[in-house]
């Protein structure tokens, strides 16, 4: 092995195993079990899991259509569509937090309106963290989807066809089992998005415990109080991860 | 239950314009080389490949501008196509499903079909589980769940080897046998259209070159293609009589012609001399070897000279030959097996 590539291939590694090796190696392990049930750890991963599955539902009830109509249909500017799309994969969520509150905060364009018809305001309230979490995580539920219908054979659509059915049962009945793997690959992956999104939550939604305060919030604020507790939530955010990567291992880090 | 369909589809380097009509209960095969436009127009008929021109009619409605799903059209398709999520059952019972039938009836009207092709036991196995044959006959079943008013298979035996191919092929002619509305079946192969088929549509470049029953098409080629599917040697030429010449060979017919003609002959009726034979033979020229190969049980030699000729011999004749290519021979053809026919 050329030493060029090796030697730089082992500082890599060490510099993405390390900071997590130095995370398990600071753990109050005499601790956690007291700190673990701390009401205000509760409350944040309670928040932080309930917040990230329905940010998740709520992508997949509209990514999965969005993904559709970019793979199946020739719609002029679908590129442009596409590009926008993903705008919010590279965007930095503190942006993503401060175009949420320009649009739906109460004197946003569609906040006002919100707020005056149906007296709803997002900002700062629970609400307000699936909106932000959605924001940032539903482009890789559309990407991954997206894949998976291009991959997928159209002509078993047409055979559905064929045998009399309309194209919302082609949809219902035969493409979307098809591309399932794919869709649950995308949620998984949405989810762990969600779970983590700290920028456009703590700029869109606020940082009030019990109510906006998610885990990683969570974790920011305890560095400065109490180191401990925040390497714990860390701890916990680390085998939340780890146990999504293990679900997924088959379709990602064992497709050599 | 019958088909009359005029099918255009135009691309930018390629013509379809055919026209095809198929009877109730009858077997119409398209016959073609690839590429010549076969299952364009399969899928022109299904409607999953837009026309750019022509019409569909079944039993004389026009059915062109129906989407796929609502013309009542069964497709076998070449791979079959089964869901792979679904059981054999359920793939069955999907069209019935998509006509508005409960769940428990569709599962009753395709259990009776799973029956009727021999798959009964085989009901809850995944199509990713079935055998070729097996995954064949439940994707005929599927199409014929839908109680179509037109049946399509497109390379129906394709896919399988070649001892489940003469199985299945039975198996399939006595399926659309039982079959009561029209049936059209594309294959480039010449023995499958043979035996499943009524009548063949044979075409060619985008286009119909020649119909008739397998028998007619077997004994009367008209083109080159469909000459060498059924084995036969052909030529184009000026009948005069008892005569046809074609090029600088004079052939003898039985038949007796005037104006352009067919002359056709299998492999067999030629033999091959290393001197001028004795006597005089009509039907007689001298033509150059090519090449030779292993034809069954004989010796299939390719000829070239003022016309191109493929000859069978026996081993044992080729032997006594001792065939090489750029040999020189006399090749005969008995005027007894030469048929002639107008062009």
């Amino acid at each position: 092995m050329p030493w060029p590539l090796l030697v730089p291939a082992l500082a890599g590694l060490a510099f993405l195993v390390l900071p997590l090796a130095g995370l398990l190696v600071r753990a109050p392990w005499a601790t956690l079990p007291g700190r673990l049930a701390e009401p205000r750890v509760l409350e944040a991963l309670r928040l932080s899991l309930v917040t990230a599955t329905i940010a998740t539902a709520v992508c997949l009830l509209l990514g999965v259509p969005l993904a559709w109509l970019l793979a199946r249909t020739t719609l002029p500017g679908r590129r442009l569509l596409r590009a926008l799309v993903t705008v919010p994969l590279v965007l930095p969520p503190v942006v993503g937090g401060v175009a949420l509150l320009l649009v739906l905060g109460r004197r946003g364009l569609a906040g006002q309106w919100l707020y005056d018809a149906f007296g709803v305001s997002l900002p700062f309230t629970t609400t307000g963290v699936v909106v932000a979490e959605a924001f940032v995580a539903m482009p890789f539920l559309v990407i991954a989807v997206e894949g998976a219908l291009r991959a997928a054979d159209q002509r078993y659509e047409e055979a559905a066809a064929t045998l009399g059915a309309s194209r919302w049962t082609v949809f219902r009945r035969v493409t979307l089992p098809m591309v399932a793997p794919g869709v649950v690959a995308g949620a998984v992956l949405c989810w762990a998005r969600a779970l983590g999104e700290f920028g456009a939550t703590i700029t869109f939604a606020g940082n009030f415990p019990g109510r906006t305060q998610t885990m990683p919030l969570a974790v920011y604020l305890a560095l400065e109080t109490d180191p401990d507790a925040a390497i714990v939530l860390s701890l916990v955010l680390l085998a939340v991860s780890v146990i999504v990567l293990a679900g997924l291992r088959d379709r990602w880090v064992g497709a050599t | 239950m019958s088909v009359r369909a005029h099918l255009v589809v135009e691309r930018p380097a390629f013509r379809l314009d055919v026209r095809i009509a198929a009877a109730a209960g009858e077997v119409v095969a398209l016959l073609g080389p690839n590429g010549a436009g076969k299952t364009t127009a399969l899928r022109g008929l299904a409607g999953l490949t837009p026309l750019s021109g022509g019409r569909v009619e079944l039993d004389g409605a026009e059915v062109q501008r129906l989407p796929p799903e609502r013309r009542r059209i069964g497709v076998v398709f070449q791979d079959y196509l089964l869901f792979p999520h679904l059981s054999a059952l359920d793939n069955v019972a999907f069209g019935p499903r998509c006509q508005g039938l409960g769940k428990a009836a569709a599962r009753r009207v395709a259990a009776e079909l799973l029956d009727r092709v021999g798959l009964a036991g085989h009901a809850h196995v995944r199509p990713g589980r079935l055998s070729g044959g097996q995954a064949q006959r439940v994707a005929l079943a599927r199409a014929l769940a839908v109680r179509p008013r037109l049946l399509l298979l497109d390379e129906p035996l394709a896919a399988l080897d070649a001892h489940t191919r003469l199985e299945i092929r039975a198996e399939l002619r006595r399926h659309l046998a039982g079959f009561d509305g029209a049936t059209i079946l594309v294959t480039h192969d010449a023995l499958d259209a043979m035996v499943l088929a009524d009548r063949l549509v044979v075409i060619e470049n985008g286009a119909v070159v020649q119909t008739g029953t397998p028998s007619e098409i077997a004994r009367h080629p008209r083109t080159d293609y469909v000459a060498r599917l059924v084995g036969l040697n052909l030529y184009r030429g000026e009948a005069d009589g008892h005569h046809v010449v074609v090029g600088d060979v004079r052939f003898s017919s039985v038949e007796r012609l005037t104006g352009p003609a067919f002359v056709a002959f299998p492999p067999s009726a030629v033999a091959l001399y290393r001197s001028r034979p004795d006597g005089s033979p009509r039907n007689l020229w001298r033509a150059v070897i090519d090449g030779i190969e292993r034809h069954g049980d004989n010796v299939r030699v390719h000829l070239h000279g003022p016309i191109p000729l493929l000859a069978d011999v026996t081993p044992s004749a080729a032997a006594d030959l001792d065939l090489i290519p750029g040999q020189d021979v006399w090749a005969a053809v008995k005027a007894t097996e030469t048929h002639a026919y107008p062009a």
